[in-house]
């Protein structure tokens, strides 16, 4: 059984019935296993990882194997209606190119990531040691995080490349957080769309 | 003497044979009025007839895909890893059929057979049949098996193009497709492989336009080097420095042109075996049948566009050393597969050992089977 992910509940909300959706970095499935569930959408994950990958074939989800620092090459422009990477940006070397991928094959993308900004990261680094916390479960030197970045960051790099925020929720470990949200929310969750 | 079978094994397995008189038209203009088909069978097939599920050969294939043979116990079928109790194609669930294909030379009808029209063998008179010929031929093997609809169509290379055929000739009639180390159509580069290899044995002095059995001879030189450049093909670069480098017989320059680096007499051993038991005809005719294979074609090279008419559920599986059929063709089956909206899945597995990867039990790609087959519900 793995960890409840309160972003799954969100993402779901904003996903369609019936809709095409494309999971990057899908680990087990079980996030388009409940998407096919309850929003009968048709589903496909994106995971690089053989054990992962594995187990997405058991869980019963489409999963296509592919790199996605090399983009997301062969898929076509504005095939998906979602394209989704949950809790995964944080991980990737090429923030920009991927952003611009998944709003390439996808009408809207959906992106969760560790805010490094909330209140609890800030006082770890205050007290001299890096943020070890539940949206940021390793330690420094076994963490799979590439980019630290927060909030405030990403709204940045959206503005600076052209990306439309339609909609931003943030939490603390599970509560919404609508005021102040780089201090006290601990995980984000964006729908972003085209400019225009 | 006893053999002891391994467990996992579908142990002594025996071959059968199915006649059929009605004729089968070809997409080379041709007709065979009768044929026959040589087919193994492996597990039991439910009261429902839902287990089904054909496993399509390759080039040097043939319909002894799992266990032994009484008479020949060291015989053991080509993708016996595969299938078998409690393997990954499990044959407590699935029946399993393996067959001969047409113009092959393991009994099916084909050129080392006897033509009833003439009474004497076929030899080069047997006509040009294609990846879909076979499916043909196969789906009324299964009529004749009582099967409407196979629970799966698997292969490997151009088993894996077979497997792919099924789906787009009768969709109806199959409910999973397995491409693995498979492409949409062979390239220009891989064409020219092929007709090397024809060439191989077009010229041998012993082929005699393709009735050198009336000769009491066989081409065994071309055959032994077609084989010989097939089989550099296979292997990837990097498994061929592990398995042979550049070591010497000898232990140094001999000068000459016998047996000197140990990848030299790899060749000849494989090239010589081969011709000692395949027919070159067949050779001929199943590397035609390979390039011929595009089912594209007839839409403009529109592959997304010949995929439509598929609806089963696909696993394309490509191996990142295979140079012969790379990734990047497993892929455009993919894409056009995502472009119809149908089920598929895709890994490529990294194994070392280049297009013969798709014959070994390489761990991650046999647990990857074993949880595809899981989730067909029969």
């Amino acid at each position: 059984m793995t960890a409840y992910r309160y972003d799954y509940d969100v993402i779901t909300q904003w996903i369609e019935p019936g809709e095409k959706v494309l999971d990057l970095g899908c680990g087990d499935g079980d996030l388009l296993k409940h998407l096919m569930a309850v929003r009968q959408v048709q589903g496909y994950g994106v995971e690089n990882d053989p054990d992962k990958l594995l187990a997405s074939v058991k869980n019963g989800v489409n999963v296509i194997q592919m790199d996605l620092e090399k983009g997301l090459i062969g898929l076509e422009d504005g095939f998906f209606d979602h394209v989704i990477m949950s809790l995964s940006l944080q991980a990737m070397h090429n923030t920009q190119g991927i952003l611009h991928e998944m709003l390439r094959v996808g009408r809207e993308a959906v992106v969760s990531f560790p805010n490094f900004g909330y209140w609890r990261h800030r006082q770890s680094i205050l007290n001299g040691r890096m943020p070890v916390s539940e949206s940021l479960p390793h330690q420094w030197f076994n963490t799979p995080n590439v980019r630290f970045f927060t909030i405030a960051d990403f709204d940045a790099l959206c503005e600076m490349n052209g990306i439309a925020v339609r909609e931003r929720l943030a939490f603390d470990e599970g509560k919404l957080m609508l005021d102040e949200p780089n201090f006290l929310a601990s995980v984000a969750v964006y729908r972003l769309g085209r400019n225009g | 003497m006893t053999k002891m079978i391994p467990p996992q094994s579908v142990g002594v397995v025996a071959p059968q044979r199915a006649e059929f008189t009605e004729p089968l038209a070809l997409r080379s203009g041709g007709t065979l009025d009768n044929y026959q088909l040589v087919y193994e069978t492996y597990g039991t097939l439910n009261a429902e007839r839902n287990n089904a599920v054909l496993v399509c050969h390759a080039l040097s294939g043939s319909h002894h895909v799992a266990g032994t043979y009484a008479d020949a116990p060291h015989n053991v079928g080509w993708w016996d890893n595969l299938i078998g109790p409690g393997k990954p194609l499990d044959t407590r669930k699935f029946f399993v059929i393996g067959v001969n294909n047409l113009g092959g030379c393991y009994g099916s009808s084909g050129p080392n057979q006897i033509n009833p029209a003439t009474g004497k063998l076929w030899g080069a008179d047997f006509p040009f049949v294609t990846v879909e010929d076979w499916v043909e031929s196969q789906a009324r093997l299964a009529d004749r098996l009582g099967i409407q609809r196979f629970a799966a169509v698997v292969g490997g290379s151009l088993g894996g193009m077979q497997a792919l055929s099924w789906a787009l000739q009768f969709p109806e009639r199959v409910g999973h497709v397995a491409v693995i180390a498979a492409a949409p159509k062979l390239t220009a580069q891989n064409i020219a492989f092929n007709e090397v290899a024809r060439q191989a044995i077009l010229t041998d002095p012993e082929f005699h336009g393709g009735h050198y059995y009336a000769h009491g001879v066989v081409p065994a030189r071309g055959l032994k080097l077609a084989r010989m450049v097939g089989h550099i093909t296979y292997l990837s670069d990097d498994s061929m420095a592990e398995k042979f480098g550049r070591s010497l017989r000898h232990g140094r320059n001999t000068y000459s042109y016998d047996v000197e680096f140990e990848i030299e007499s790899y060749l000849r051993y494989q090239g010589d075996k081969f011709a000692g038991y395949f027919d070159a005809n067949t050779y001929l005719l199943t590397t035609k049948a390979l390039d011929y294979f595009d089912p594209a074609f007839e839409y403009g090279g529109n592959l997304p566009a010949a995929l439509a008419r598929s609806s089963a559920d696909f696993l394309v599986v490509s191996f990142t050393t295979d140079w012969r059929f790379s990734p990047e063709r497993s892929r455009e089956i993919v894409y056009a597969l995502l472009h119809n909206k149908r089920n598929v899945t895709y890994a490529e597995i990294d194994c070392p050992a280049g297009h013969d990867s798709f014959l070994l039990d390489e761990t991650r790609y046999h647990k990857l089977l074993s949880a595809w087959f899981d989730r067909i519900e029969v």
